[in-house]
């Protein structure tokens, strides 16, 4: 590798800070700069101080940092099993269980939290029943530990796609060696597997801990305040969109993040753990004794049963007329797909469309952020992986209102359409927010990835481009895959800017969609019909790029 | 990279691409007319159905969102390429929008009654008008009050009793225009300390305090809760679809109108007019009736085509006691929501123990009763349900401004966060020596 930036770098490194600015950067200085200045444009820092005199604050500011650590541990209990035995021993069914443990992710969280009131909530299913067992009630979904409950059911994906993808990148040669000299089982998992896996499981981590941190939504749906996220957005919301405090309070998210995910990568500097040739799906898969199987078999059974849950409550109320304090809906109807089929099709179909280029324009920019950050010289290179960063602790209306004041009056180019007014809009707001996710995944991705394949192929006389075409981005294929899921699924359930910047209905998306529905008081049943034509729409997503992956690592095993 | 695009993407891509030019194709304009509204799909639906049907051409695109984030919305688009009609419930949205020139004047030429008890139907400026009108009440699930032995409530003041600790949700009058007008309602008919007083025990009784307005009707029509606080038609439009629900009008309650306005900088203002017209005529006022959306017409004749035992606040079948103020409500609304969220939202766990603490040691002084405990207990009551700002307080208008300013510098948001501040610890100090007092007087019944 070459000592210094070359031009093509320089440029590539250029455009997507000219991407960043123009559509994060600006939006967001339009709408946060009150958190720092006064009425008169002049500067002060008064705000800040003004907040941290509010012990509501203080205290908000603890229970994030409770909820957001907890649900990482719990997250890790849920996740890490998961991955490790589908990815390294012989099982049944491991592309279903991965496919299934990425559904909760699909699911807006105030979908996925009023499906599971209906379950665990104070007169749902379970607590009905115990009621009627043994006469008591538990507070399952309320206060914070009903947020971490929610949030843990929700979030661990993150995790185990990002450990599954790192496990299937190690060089099984290294367990080889270990078990050759004597090591197993938990051992084996614990000094070998687990280390050489760590960057994506850190990946995994950091994400769930700001994304928990920064999470609305499901503190929202039950109902508790006390927290940062809520607190900024009620101030926003609620007191007004000129609010200092409530930007104090974003400024505050957004460099608790940023710390979050330096500390991450500050805890993963000066290790190595890139192996030279990437393993997994061409190794021999180990089985599990009798009992293993059973008891892995049956714990799998149990979280999956978990985690489901939000998904089978949701599937019941979509077939349901009335549900109301009874252990399943009284009565069952088609009746409500029927009415999501003739009313919303073209909300599907735009789903599909923005969520898939924003996926799109995600990964390639991640994938180019990721290799100009561990590959190249380009000074100030961190700068693109910091600001795109940025956008994860960034609460949607924010930014919604930032795209709406910012490119007020500009059209698209060769129409006479607003941007604000089109589907672009969208695209642009959904690849930006989801950006991290694709970014967090291809790091770990290409941080697996030798630098000597690299020099080898230079060596042989490959241009750098032919090296990253040909070997880096063939390398990194599962990273990316992850990163396109993760950027897909998240921003098909985005809501809080998807409302603001829905300007037709021609134009929604179906997280509108579902939202519409749901705040019917005639029933939730259409709202749920439409929830569960996403979670499928999403799945069969998920499930064709694990077989892509699957199918490429083929493809590659066959050439090498 | 590029040439590396997965082959599907690559084919899924080019499969696309016609159908996204289409959809950045602009809209045959003209026919077109755009609604901004925070309502539910059913009544939406039905107005757009309807509407079309008589209009033939005419398309009707409807924008929902919340109220709060429709006004951003219009404020944001520049004029010409705004929405048409801003249609939604909460009175004060319209007054904010009329203030920044939003709205534009017209008048259908449909004659309603001037006032509905002290409040005007129409906006006296004329920017909007009264749609629908809507008064506040008590909703219940009945299953759920059979199952925990509830009595069905009448009045707000049932729902401070014990007998509901625990069962009753509300919402927050910053998160919901309709509680806030709840609120306001109970505050001008009861007088300020008394009313705060019977809030704070409501609220005290209240198994949570939801986030959104419709959190509360959804959770008492799915059972999670068994009694909210609610504008009528979420408890008559449950109940008329098959829900057990079952819904009271208190005495004290205000009825008040659901509006609709014409907006300035509109990009099609004349399909605008005509679907106000057309929202306004006996036609439009007719779809209020059906079950799925149960709302009260502004027209006084559509009154004879409704169903039997159908609420009419013009014959007297609601006994609006209150003579809402709107003028009041406007200058104190900042005051009243604040108030609400720093001794009530953001410390609704303290003040549930409080009132757990008050009721325990009522039950046991009623069971063995003590003098000195009933001081003690009343002394409890006094520190857990006065409100931390008194009424004197908010006449003061340098006090009211305070929440009243938009844009801030830095001493008003000084003044701001001090003065939350100092309710929120108040009312923390003053639910933990409530707790304090109703636990010494439990002792001296024991």
């Amino acid at each position: 590798m070459s000592s210094r930036a070359s031009a093509p770098q320089i440029a590539v490194a250029l455009l997507i800070a000219a991407f960043l600015a123009a559509f994060l950067v600006v939006p967001v200085l339009t709408v946060v700069y009150v958190a720092v200045t006064n009425p008169d444009g002049s500067l002060t820092l008064a705000h800040f101080a003004a907040f941290f005199e509010l012990s509501l604050m203080r205290e908000s500011f603890w229970n994030s940092l409770y909820v957001a650590g907890l649900t990482v541990l719990f997250s890790t209990v849920v996740a890490l099993p998961l991955a490790y035995l589908t990815v390294r021993f012989q099982f049944r069914g491991a592309i279903l269980i991965q496919t299934l443990g990425v559904l909760p992710l699909v699911m807006p969280a105030f979908v996925g939290a009023a499906a599971m009131q209906l379950l665990f909530g104070r007169s749902g299913t379970v607590n009905l029943l115990l009621q009627d067992w043994f006469g008591i009630n538990i507070p399952l979904m309320q206060g914070l530990n009903g947020v971490i409950f929610v949030e843990t059911l929700h979030y661990f994906p993150f995790i185990l796609l990002n450990v599954s993808v790192a496990l299937a990148n190690i060089d099984t040669a290294m367990e080889e060696a270990a078990q050759n000299l004597g090591a197993s089982g938990f051992r084996l998992f614990r000094r070998i597997v687990f280390p050489l896996a760590r960057p994506g499981y850190v990946a995994g981590a950091s994400l769930v801990f700001i994304k928990v941190f920064d999470d609305l939504g499901t503190p929202l749906v039950l109902n508790v305040t006390n927290m940062l996220a809520p607190q900024a957005y009620l101030r926003v919301t609620s007191i007004g969109i000129e609010d200092p405090i409530g930007y104090v309070i974003c400024f505050i998210l957004v460099g608790f993040s940023i710390a979050a995910m330096a500390g991450a990568a500050g805890f993963l500097r000066g290790r190595e753990f890139a192996t030279l040739q990437r393993g997994g799906a061409g190794a021999p898969r180990r089985t599990l004794t009798r009992w293993q199987a059973a008891i892995a078999y049956g714990w799998i059974g149990l979280v999956l049963l978990l985690v489901l849950s939000p998904h089978l409550g949701l599937l019941l109320l979509s077939f349901s007329k009335v549900w109301s304090y009874t252990l399943i809906p009284e009565s069952f109807t088609l009746a409500n797909y029927a009415t999501v089929f003739t009313d919303s099709t073209r909300m599907i179909w735009n789903t599909l469309v923005y969520c898939g280029l924003a996926a799109l324009l995600d990964v390639v920019l991640g994938t180019a952020i990721a290799y100009l950050v561990l590959r190249t010289k380009v000074p100030g290179r961190q700068i693109l992986d910091h600001l795109a960063t940025v956008a994860l602790a960034m609460p949607g209306v924010v930014l919604g209102i930032g795209y709406l004041r910012t490119f007020r009056g500009v059209d698209l180019p060769f129409t006479d359409t607003p941007l604000v007014a089109s589907w672009v809009v969208f695209v642009l707001a959904y690849s930006v927010r989801r950006l991290p996710y694709a970014l967090r995944s291809c790091t770990a991705a290409l941080q697996q990835v030798h630098v000597s394949l690299e020099e080898a192929a230079q060596n042989l006389g490959a241009s750098q481009g032919r090296t990253i075409h040909r070997i880096v981005v063939p390398m990194m294929a599962g990273g990316i895959a992850a990163g396109f899921v993760t950027s897909f699924v998240t921003a098909a359930v985005e809501i809080s800017e998807t409302i603001l910047l829905t300007s037709r209905e021609s134009l929604a998306p179906m997280s509108y969609g579902i939202y519409l529905y749901m705040q019917s008081i005639a029933g939730r049943g259409p709202g749920a019909a439409l929830g569960v034509i996403a979670v499928i729409v999403v799945a069969v997503g998920t499930y064709f790029s694990h077989r892509f992956v699957a199918a490429r690592a083929a493809h590659q095993e066959r050439r090498g | 990279m590029h040439a590396r695009l997965p082959h599907f993407a690559r084919r899924a891509v080019r499969a696309a691409l016609p159908a996204l030019l289409a959809l950045a194709a602009p809209l045959a304009a003209g026919q077109q007319v755009t609604v901004i509204t925070s309502f539910p799909k059913e009544l939406t639906e039905a107005y757009k159905k309807a509407f079309e049907a008589k209009n033939p051409g005419a398309k009707v695109e409807i924008l929902n969102k919340g109220t709060p984030a429709g006004v951003a919305y219009v404020r944001e688009t520049p004029a010409g390429s705004r929405p048409d009609v801003f249609w939604a419930s909460a009175p004060d949205a319209f007054e904010v929008l009329a203030k920044d020139g939003l709205l534009q004047k017209y008048d259908p030429g449909v004659v309603v009654p001037a006032k509905i008890g002290n409040y005007p139907i129409n906006d006296p400026q004329g920017f909007y008008r009264g749609q629908a009108l809507a008064g506040y009440g008590i909703m219940w699930n009945t299953r759920y009050t059979k199952a925990n032995r509830l009595p069905d409530p009448q009045e707000w003041g049932d729902l401070a009793k014990p007998v509901y600790f625990g069962h009753v949700a509300m919402s927050s009058p910053s998160r919901s225009g309709t509680t806030h007008l709840t609120i306001e309602t109970i505050l001008q008919g009861e007088g300020w300390e008394k009313g705060w007083s019977q809030i704070l025990q409501i609220a005290g009784n209240c198994a949570a305090i939801t986030e959104r307005s419709f959190g509360v009707p959804d959770g008492v029509s799915n059972g999670q809760y068994g009694i909210g606080l609610v504008i009528d038609f979420f408890g008559l439009a449950a109940k008329n679809s098959g829900f057990p629900i079952e819904f009271v009008y208190p005495s004290v309650t205000a009825i008040v109108p659901a509006n609709i306005g014409l907006v300035n900088g509109a990009k099609n203002a004349d399909m605008g007019r005509r679907f106000i017209q057309f929202a306004l005529s006996e036609d439009g006022q007719l779809l209020l009736l059906d079950p799925k959306i149960s709302r009260l017409p502004v027209l006084p004749q559509t009154y004879e085509k409704a169903p039997k035992g159908y609420p009419n606040p013009y014959a007297g079948t609601i006994k609006a006691k209150v003579n809402f103020d709107s003028g009041l409500s406007d200058e104190r609304y900042y005051l009243v929501s604040a108030l609400f969220d720093h001794t009530v939202t953001f410390r609704h766990k303290e003040l549930v123990a409080a009132t757990q603490a008050i009721n325990g040691a009522a039950a046991q002084l009623a069971a063995k009763p003590n003098p000195r405990g009933r001081e003690l207990l009343a002394a409890a009551r006094a520190a857990a349900y006065t409100p931390v700002v008194e009424e004197s307080k908010t006449k003061d208008k340098g006090f009211v401004a305070v929440f009243r300013q938009t844009k801030r510098d830095a001493d008003a948001t000084k003044r701001m966060t001090a003065l939350e501040e100092h309710w929120g610890s108040a009312a923390k100090k003053n639910y933990a020596r409530a707790v304090e007092l109703a636990n010494e007087a439990a002792r001296l019944a024991k």
